[in-house]
Formats: structure tokens, C-alpha cells, sequence
């Protein structure tokens, strides 16, 4: 109404959603989606394996592809009628994206002429996009003697120069080195966010995915295994492979051997855990840690750490600052130090150490 | 003789005319279209390329005689009937052409103009200029078959001299008469037409895309 004040921070808008979604090729299901939101203002990032039906998921999501069943709404239509405003009001940048043979300038132009934009206008959206993404010099340019970055930064300006709503990128840098991919990684968010409303992003890197996005959705042969922000992502991980992208490492397994208060208990090389998850006693599960996580102290301490075992160092490797040092106990595990600490504990192979590590640091997955 | 390279140009013309309208769009649902027997058309114009003049004149002929189905239209031995026989003789050479230009780019084209806002339509046509040099060629290729072609023309029009003979068909008959010279100042007025209209078509499709695709 008109006149009243927001009083709290206001939830999040949706721009774009997709429910229900079942997409099948020769009868095999290849998407499974309950649930999927593009917020107002977000970048949100569709992270996941080749294979997993990401760019399908896009495809759906921008209406270039019917699923079996499901909905896609836009502005409070589904059907035909978010089919139709999607069309006016979104572009899509794919990995491999065709660019007419003709100009550059043709090309940034081309969806500014479907829409009957008037030619002035034309012009200088055009100029004005090219020079944001850096390609001025290259508008009379025959796309044929581009190479891989400068066309594909021709096929990011042609989607801005629209000002989509929401703007839809599948893998739009996994094509190019990975210099060209650093700088037009840059570009790409700072300009999606600058001008789109939305913009939904399909990506098989997960530093691509963490760095840009606000949120990650995280698809794995077809189904959403978890969305969440990036933080939430790698402080709870729900499944192992969301563990693994996120850094962590997956070496430790063992058995559930019981419950104390939240945790479980498992076994791993005659040793007991204390661990974050959720698995029936007796389940085989793999325990995901982060490296960082495990402190190595040359005898039993105090600490919030609940647990503690002894390991032979077996192997010591630098890392840039760093160092990567190996132990087995059993169980074997790997953790990252500083080098002061190494040398002040003189870690070396052949060397015994106490490894704590926190029950919080810890997550069995079921293997 | 003008009037002779007159009657041919306006013959084969007008016979490319119904070629093209029949066969860029049936060579463009041939490649885009998902329906039965699809295969089985596009084979049946593969085949239309070697079927021969005298064949499609003789089938004109018989259409067209006092007896025949058509007979009362009195078509017969007029400019009309060589236009139907060599627009019949030019679409398989458009439609297969077109058929291969057109399959020649991936779907990706339509999916991507969709993609940045086009209608079916719009997609449709943004995929056609892609190829918009091959479907020039496909005009040149009926033309050039048509304007050479000398059993049809013969059979249907009847070589008649003020009405129906063209520059083919008088090619023959000096020919027979010994007026040598005559038939090779025709042969090289035929030659010269030909390469003409190829070097147009060929300025069209470099120069001229700009008028016929909007841009």
C-alpha cells in the first residue's frame, strides 16, 4: 500500500522459478528438479559434473526446452504467456555460441533488431556494450578472424546490449585458456550484475561457481543435492561430493559404531570419531575433513578438539608456504601446516605426532 | 532473333520463378521438418536431379495433348507448357540444394536466435542467411539447367517460329539446315547469357544479402 514503510529487511524477491521438474530423453529421466529460484538481484550459480543435466536444467528454465512435466514461472505467468515475456525480456549465452557470418557489430546488433530498436538506439547500445566488455576496436571485425575469447566476448555483449531481466550464461568461459578465462571471468559478473536483474549461471568449475555466485545449486545425475550460499555449501556440506568440490578430503572411511548426544561415532583404523552426519549404526560411511582442520601437537593437549590419535608422519611436501604432510596412525589422513609450525614441531618422516581434530570438522557421508 | 533470345530468357525465367517458390520452401521443410516419409522425399528429389528432359516432356506432353487430362486448357504448343516442363526439370535442382544447405547448419543457429528473442519465424530466417549463398546457388543451378535444355521444350512447345522457339531449339534446327554460322552465333549468345546470369547471382549473394535479409 501505498505510504507504508518496509520495517525489516525484505526477503528475497523471486524473479524466476521452475518447479516440478521431470525431463526425460528416450524415456530415461535425466532431471529431476522439486524446486529451483532465481532471486531479484542474484547470480546463482547451477554447479555440478559434465553429465548432470545442467545445461538441460537451463534449457527448461529458459523456455528453449519443454520438460515432460514441471512449470516454469516468470512474472507471475507459466505456459505460453512466461514463454512470451521470457522471450522479450531474457538472453542466453551458451558455450559454444553461434555468431552469424558477418560483422561484430551485426551480431551485438542482432537481437536489438528483432526487436525493431530503433537504429540510433541500435547504434550507440551497441558501442556502448562493446566498450564495456572491451571489444570497441573490434566492431567492423568479420567474426571469422576472432579467436575464442574475443568471440566470446561478442557473445556476452550481444545478451547485454539487450539489458535482460535475467540473464542465462551455460559454461561461457569452459572454452577458452585459462588466462582468457581469469579476466573474462571478472568482467562477466561485475557486468551481469550491473545489468541484469537475475542471472543464472551453468558451470562445471566450482571456483567459477564459489568466487561469482551468491548462492550455488549444486545437480548430480539430474537431482538438486543441495542449495545453499557458498558458506553454507562448505560448512555443511550434505553429500560427499559437495564435500569434496568444496576442498575437503575424502581418504578417511570407517564404520558407525554408535551416537553421543548429536554426533555419530565411527570406527576408522581402530580408532573412534567423533562426527557431523546422518547414518544408521553399522552403514559404511567416508569421512569427509578438511586438511586445515587437523592440528598436529607433539603430545596429548588441552584442547576443544574431541578427537585425538597418534600418526607417523609418512610423507612432508611444500606447497607454495605451506606444507602437505601425510600421517598414518591408522587411520591415514593428510594435513596442511605452516612451514614455522613445521619447523617448530620439526615434522619430518619417521616422526610422531598427536593429530586433534574437531567433531564439528568431520562428515560421514555414506559410502 | 531477338526475339528468339527473348522468348528463352522469359521461358526459363519464369519457369526458375516457379521453381523457387515451389523448391526453397519444400528443400527447407525437407531439412527442418520431423514427419513421416521425410527420408523418402528428400530421396525422390535426390532422384529428380538426373531425371531426364525428354522424360518430363514427354510426361507435359501427354498431360497437356487434345487428349490428354489437361487437353481442353489447350496449352499445348505455348510458351505455358515449356514453363511447366522446365519448372518441373528446375525445382528438383532448387529443392535439393536448398535441402543441403540448410541441413548443412546445426539446429544450435534456431535455438541460439531463439535464445536472444526471436520468434520461429525470426529464427527461421536467421538460419536461412546463414546459407544464404548456397541457396543462390541453388537458383543458378536451376537456371543453368533449364536455359541449356533443349528435349522438353522441343517436344512441348514444338519449335515453332514466332511462338515458340528458343535459342536451344533454333540451335538445332540451323544446325540440321547447315547454317552453321547462325547456330554458333546462338551457341555463343546461350553461353554468354548463361555466364551473365551466374555472375549476377554470384554479385547478389556477395553484395546484395543486406536487401534480401533485412538486417
Amino acid at each position: 500500500m501505498a505510504g507504508q514503510r518496509p520495517t525489516t529487511a525484505p526477503e528475497p524477491r523471486e524473479l524466476l522459478s521452475a518447479g516440478e521438474l521431470d525431463v526425460r530423453y528416450q524415456g530415461r529421466q535425466i532431471l529431476d528438479v522439486p524446486l529451483l529460484t532465481l532471486h531479484e538481484g542474484e547470480l546463482l550459480a547451477v554447479l555440478g559434473p559434465n553429465g548432470a543435466g545442467k545445461s538441460t536444467l537451463m534449457r527448461v528454465m529458459a523456455l528453449l526446452e519443454k520438460p515432460a512435466a514441471g512449470w516454469v514461472r516468470f512474472r507471475d505467468c507459466t505456459g505460453v504467456a512466461a514463454e512470451r515475456e521470457l522471450r522479450r525480456s531474457a538472453a542466453v549465452v551458451f558455450q559454444r555460441s553461434h555468431l552469424w557470418a558477418a560483422s561484430v557489430e551485426y551480431n551485438v546488433a542482432v537481437g536489438l533488431r528483432l526487436r525493431r530498436t530503433d537504429r540510433n538506439e541500435t547504434a550507440s547500445r551497441v558501442r556502448r556494450a562493446c566498450s564495456a566488455l572491451g571489444i570497441e576496436s573490434l566492431l567492423e571485425r568479420d567474426v571469422g578472424d576472432l579467436s575464442g575469447g574475443e568471440a566470446q566476448r561478442v557473445a556476452l555483449a550481444r545478451a547485454l546490449v539487450l539489458e535482460p531481466e535475467v540473464l542465462f550464461l551455460d559454461e561461457p568461459t569452459a572454452n577458452l585458456d585459462a588466462e582468457v578465462r581469469a579476466s573474462l571471468r571478472e568482467d562477466l559478473a561485475r557486468l551481469a550484475r550491473s545489468t541484469t536483474r537475475g542471472t543464472l549461471l551453468i558451470t562445471h568449475d566450482r571456483a567459477e561457481a564459489f568466487y561469482l555466485a551468491d548462492r550455488v545449486a549444486v545437480l548430480k545425475n539430474g537431482r538438486m543435492i543441495q542449495v545453499g550460499t557458498p558458506s553454507d555449501l562448505y560448512e555443511n556440506p550434505t553429500d560427499s561430493y559437495i564435500a569434496e568440490i568444496t576442498g575437503a578430503e575424502l581418504t578417511l572411511s570407517g564404520r558407525v559404531v554408535g551416537r553421543e548426544e548429536n554426533l555419530l561415532v565411527v570406527e576408522s583404523g581402530g580408532v573412534r570419531l567423533l562426527t557431523l552426519g546422518t547414518a544408521p549404526n553399522g552403514a559404511n560411511v567416508r569421512l569427509a575433513y578438511r586438511p586445515e582442520d587437523l592440528i598436529l601437537a607433539d603430545a596429548p593437549r588441552e584442547s576443544s578438539a574431541r578427537n585425538r590419535f597418534e600418526a607417523t608422519v609418512t610423507e612432508v611436501r611444500p606447497v607454495g608456504g605451506l606444507f602437505r604432510v601425510r600421517l598414518d596412525g591408522p587411520p591415514e589422513v593428510l594435513a596442511v601446516i605452516t612451514r614455522s609450525s613445521a619447523e617448530g614441531l620439526g615434522v619430518r618422516p619417521g616422526a610422531r605426532f598427536t593429530v586433534h581434530v574437531k567433531a564439528t570438522a568431520l562428515h560421514a557421508f555414506p559410502s | 532473333m531477338t526475339d528468339i533470345i527473348l522468348r528463352s530468357l522469359y521461358v526459363s525465367g519464369s519457369a526458375l520463378l516457379v521453381a523457387s517458390v515451389v523448391g526453397l520452401p519444400l528443400g527447407t521443410v525437407l531439412a527442418l521438418g520431423r514427419f513421416p516419409f521425410r527420408r523418402t522425399a528428400a530421396t525422390m528429389v535426390y532422384a529428380g536431379l538426373a531425371l531426364p528432359p525428354v522424360v518430363v516432356g514427354l510426361a507435359v506432353y501427354l498431360l497437356l495433348s487434345r487428349s490428354g487430362p489437361l487437353g481442353a486448357l489447350e496449352l499445348i504448343y505455348s510458351p505455358p507448357a515449356m514453363v511447366l516442363a522446365q519448372a518441373l526439370i528446375a525445382t528438383p535442382y532448387v529443392a535439393a540444394i536448398t535441402m543441403a544447405a540448410v541441413e548443412s547448419v546445426g539446429p544450435d543457429v534456431r535455438l541460439q536466435a531463439r535464445a536472444l528473442g526471436a520468434t520461429p519465424l525470426q529464427a527461421l530466417l536467421l538460419h536461412l542467411r546463414e546459407v544464404r549463398g548456397s541457396l543462390i546457388a541453388a537458383l543458378a543451378a536451376g537456371f543453368g539447367a533449364v536455359i541449356s535444355e533443349v528435349g522438353a521444350v522441343m517436344m512441348v512447345g514444338g519449335n515453332v517460329l514466332g511462338e515458340t522457339r528458343v535459342m536451344t531449339t533454333a540451335i538445332v534446327l540451323e544446325t540440321r539446315r547447315g547454317n552453321f554460322g547462325l547456330a554458333i552465333a546462338l551457341g555463343g549468345v546461350l553461353l554468354a547469357i548463361a555466364f551473365a546470369v551466374n555472375a549476377v547471382l554470384l554479385a547478389l549473394s556477395r553484395q546484395g544479402e543486406r536487401r534480401l535479409f533485412p538486417s
